[in-house]
């Protein structure tokens, strides 16, 4: 299994990611700059959170059009399982390999806590090791993870059950109170038709291993990275 | 030649940022006001003196980049 994560001006999740895919795979992976028009060969992308050229414009927007941007392009829709977590599901969003948008959150602060999320399909690369209705425990960080789309775009989500994760309580319940930012219908993670590629606000990178605080982060990566059994 | 577009929020998506400003406004007193909504004005420096090819460039410029039309809209307004 090789890895390569993608790096961007005002990245600062990306060695986070790169240190939880070594643990977990025993192997470094691929850094790759943004001006990179070519992205080595491999069998997991992972786009880290941050805040990618300073959020200017839109989050995510500015990273949107880079050279690596085309590359990710080609390589997703070839079918290599893609993973956007936090600013890197924005850039997605952005850059349309996913639909929809982030908004700035309903409560217009920055919201950096644990959240629960509730596993709502298996059939993408980063839950294929779950279950689904599993909840898991894992922290969010970001001033812009509202997600929104228009009502087709929605119903189209709810009806191929491309929602992956919702923002639940601890139980598992979908609830007003456990939605940290304003997302409609609790969505915090997204994945595209062909379901190769996936978004996600929270981060599993931060909850992996015991000295995190929790591990509930580590079935997401290692699904993504081959290790699920 | 200058461009400037103007960029709104979609009517029906969710603008904390102009609700926040409502809210501020009615607290400073000004309770007429009952409604806001924040966009962002960029201004482009162009060159060239064509009008109709400006307006196409800055049309696929939007498009590209400058609005995410998922979630707002664009006014494209030339002058000089």
């Amino acid at each position: 299994m090789t890895a390569a994560v993608i790096v961007f001006p005002g990245s600062n999740c990306d060695r986070d990611a790169a240190v939880a895919i070594q643990r977990l795979t025993g192997e470094k992976p691929v850094m790759v700059w943004h001006r990179d028009s070519e992205i080595p060969p491999c069998d997991l992308i992972v786009i880290p959170g941050g805040f990618s050229y300073g959020d200017y414009l839109r989050c995510g927007a500015i990273a949107a059009t880079s050279p690596v941007m085309a590359a990710v392009r080609r390589r997703a829709e070839a079918g290599t399982p893609v993973l956007g977590i936090c600013n890197g599901f924005q850039i997605l969003v952005e850059c349309g390999l996913l639909p929809g948008a982030l908004l700035r959150n309903a409560s217009m602060r920055y919201v950096c806590k644990d959240v629960h999320i509730r596993v709502e399909t298996t059939a993408t690369p980063a839950t294929l090791g779950a279950r689904r209705g599993d909840v898991l425990r894992i922290p969010v960080a970001h001033g812009d993870g509202n997600y929104f789309a228009d009502e087709a775009t929605l119903k189209l989500l709810e009806d191929e059950n491309r929602v992956v994760f919702r923002y639940c309580d601890r139980d598992g319940a979908v609830t007003a109170r456990a939605n940290p930012n304003g997302s409609i219908g609790n969505i915090a993670g997204i994945c595209n038709a062909e379901r190769n590629v996936v978004g996600m606000m929270p981060h599993p990178e931060r909850m992996f291993e015991p000295e995190l605080g929790g591990t509930d982060g580590a079935v997401i990566l290692r699904s993504a990275l081959g290790l699920a059994a | 030649m200058k461009a400037h577009v103007l960029i709104m929020p979609r009517e029906g998506v969710l603008d904390p940022q102009g609700k926040a400003i409502a809210h501020a406004l009615n607290g400073l007193g000004f309770t007429q006001v009952e409604g806001a909504r924040q966009g962002k004005l960029i201004e482009l420096e162009l060159s060239g003196s064509d009008p109709e090819a400006a307006r196409r460039e800055v049309v696929e410029m939007c498009e590209k980049l400058l609005a995410n039309q998922v979630i707002e809209t664009y006014r494209i307004h030339l002058e000089g």
